[in-house]
């Protein structure tokens, strides 16, 4: 019994290791290509983006729409803000950075006057707790990775749990 | 011999080399190869006075011609800098600064500069040469005035009679119970009249001045950055910022197009206790009236406002009005004395195509403007299409004349100061 539970243990162990080498192998043949030349790196990077656009294509197309009719107007179809008014999604770690802070300043809005980048913007943002969890997944998902921002996806369930420690 | 002078100076705007006399001393300046990159009516020229000197916001010229120059935010402690043309050629080749805050508004007046924080205004006494005396001890005129962000620049005017007038813009788009968050309800009242969304009015001479010791003079007005008093009228006339959001908040109400431009850029004349309205109505420039807010119930339609102002000269919507200035110098044409010349900063939100980056003028006549408003400079931007107003290479923010009645503009990206010349036959 002993026996056969412990080769039972031994025979699910190789299968996770089996499994793990799979999924880690997956990503090494992405990650892992280094080529030499500064064109293959860019080939490798474009194949790279390329692969992960079109794991999220849908998502962002949607957050795309979220943005063009509830952001653009203050921070503009560039994502560079308005100077002093309304501050910039480009090239900031407020967007990059911490998820939980992000979807936090959509669902709450901010009015404390944030510094970004050693600028102080005087705009109330209002707070945008009316966009569905799936919506505000997909917009964010869009600037992280717009305006020369390359960061992780937001998931609808990384919007609910912050939600759930609004309400 | 007027048609060869008119040839001679068409000949020499062809060649963008437009000379002009300096009424100082006889010094002949001359505008720049470019002039600067404006595009300005025939006989005008424009040189460079300085660049780079920070987020130039109001501008003020003294009578020997210095150019003080408020900046945005303090850069290495001066928050204030002057310009000086010490060869006479037009051109600042001398830069000093002092006043360890930023803010907006700047202004001469009877050998006293007038200087403001978003939440004080200073006064410092010239000398007899028109400098500052007293750079770090200036007295604190008005303190203690609302800064909570949005809309806190404080411009001033003087009137000559002692007062000044300052600024208050609300802290708010349209006083939504919750600021620019559609479907919010407006405030009925709104609370933030009692301290904000008007002009005050102070004295010139007083010590530490708020809000008891001076009067809500005018009332309805959401932000104003550009006001100047008119000698002509005796009144005090400001440009309103209008609402924003207009069309996104209610695409329902204001299709694009109409909608994008709506509502005006007003300019107002004041009157003791006059209200322009904000935040109930706006001014409509298509329909010629003044239409009830959607916050409060209107449809785009709803004519309101029966006792509110109506604007004297109503210009496209969201250019951002940010300084006036009524010209009274004899250096330009017969039909600019006395009008009004308006810097707009340029839209953010009429994407996607951001309009407005240029100077205006308005012909007046006993007071009242006599004609549409027409661009008098433009090209500021550097740039065709605008799609986001962080493309703009310079925006005008502010507006001064000098002892010569030449035009200085300041630009609070690039920190240019331009300075317009005409030098065309009157």
């Amino acid at each position: 019994m002993q026996e056969r539970n412990s080769r039972k243990y031994s025979q699910i162990g190789v299968a996770i290791l089996f499994l793990l080498l799979v999924a880690c192998g997956g990503h090494q043949t992405e990650g892992q290509t280094q080529p030499e030349t500064a064109n293959g790196q860019e080939a490798a990077l474009q194949g790279k983006s390329a692969s992960a656009l079109s794991e999220r294509t849908a998502g962002m197309r949607a957050g795309q729409v979220v943005y063009d009719q509830y952001c653009a107007t203050c921070h503009q179809t560039n994502g560079d803000g308005v100077p002093n008014l309304n501050p910039p999604l480009a090239k900031t770690d407020y967007v990059t950075g911490d998820k939980e802070r992000l979807i936090r300043i959509v669902l709450n809005g901010s009015n404390e006057g944030l510094e970004v980048n050693g600028m102080v913007y005087s705009n109330a943002m209002p707070a945008h707790s009316f966009l569905s969890d799936e919506d505000v997944a997909n917009v964010l998902s869009y600037i992280r990775n717009s305006f020369g921002n390359h960061a992780d996806t937001v998931s609808v369930d990384e919007v609910r749990q912050v939600r759930a420690t609004l309400e | 011999m007027a048609n060869q002078l008119k040839s001679n100076w068409f000949l020499a705007c062809i060649t963008a080399c437009v000379f002009v006399s300096c009424s100082e001393g006889g010094h002949r300046i001359s505008a720049d190869a470019d002039n600067v990159g404006l595009a300005l009516p025939e006989g005008f020229g424009a040189l460079k006075v300085a660049d780079s000197v920070g987020a130039a916001r109001h501008i003020a010229v003294n009578s020997k011609g210095d150019v003080f120059v408020k900046l945005q935010r303090a850069v290495d402690g001066k928050g204030i800098i002057v310009l000086t043309d010490t060869d006479g050629d037009g051109r600042a080749d001398e830069q000093t600064g002092f006043g360890d805050y930023g803010g907006t508004g700047i202004f001469i007046k009877d050998n006293f500069l007038y200087a403001s924080s978003n939440s004080e205004v200073f006064r410092y006494a010239l000398d007899e040469n028109q400098r500052v005396t007293n750079p770090e001890a200036p007295d604190t005129i008005i303190t203690g005035l609302i800064d909570r962000r949005q809309h806190n620049s404080k411009s001033i005017a003087l009137d000559g009679a002692g007062n000044i007038y300052v600024n208050i813009g609300a802290y708010s788009n349209v006083c939504q119970e919750k600021d620019r968050t559609p479907g919010s309800p407006g405030m009925q009242p709104c609370p933030i009249l009692d301290s904000a969304g008007g002009i005050w009015r102070f004295k010139t001479d007083g010590i530490r001045q708020t809000y008891g010791d001076g009067q809500r003079y005018a009332t309805g007005l959401r932000n104003v950055v550009g006001l100047d008093w008119n000698q002509e009228a005796g009144a005090l006339f400001v440009m309103q910022h209008g609402r924003d959001n207009l069309h996104d908040f209610y695409p329902e109400l204001y299709a694009e197009g109409v909608g994008i431009d709506l509502p005006s850029e007003a300019m107002y004349r004041l009157s003791e206790g006059a209200d322009a309205g904000w935040p109930y109505i706006y001014y409509d420039h298509h329909q010629k009236k003044k239409i009830v807010n959607p916050e409060y119930g209107g449809d785009g339609k709803q004519e309101g406002g029966a006792d509110a102002l109506d604007p004297v000269v109503a210009f496209p919507g969201h250019i951002a009005p940010n300084a006036l200035l009524f010209y009274t110098g004899d250096m330009f044409p017969a039909r600019y004395k006395n009008g009004a010349f308006v810097a707009f900063h340029g839209s953010w939100n009429r994407a996607p195509d951001q309009q407005g980056f240029m100077v205006a003028f308005v012909p007046f006549e006993n007071g009242q403007p006599s004609g549409d408003w027409e661009v008098f400079a433009d090209g500021f931007a550097g740039i065709d299409t605008i799609a986001a107003p962080g493309d703009a290479r310079h925006r005008p923010c502010g507006l001064a004349q000098g002892p010569d009645g030449s035009l200085y503009v300041s630009d609070d990206v690039g920190g240019t100061i331009y300075r317009i010349v005409y030098a065309g036959a009157k």
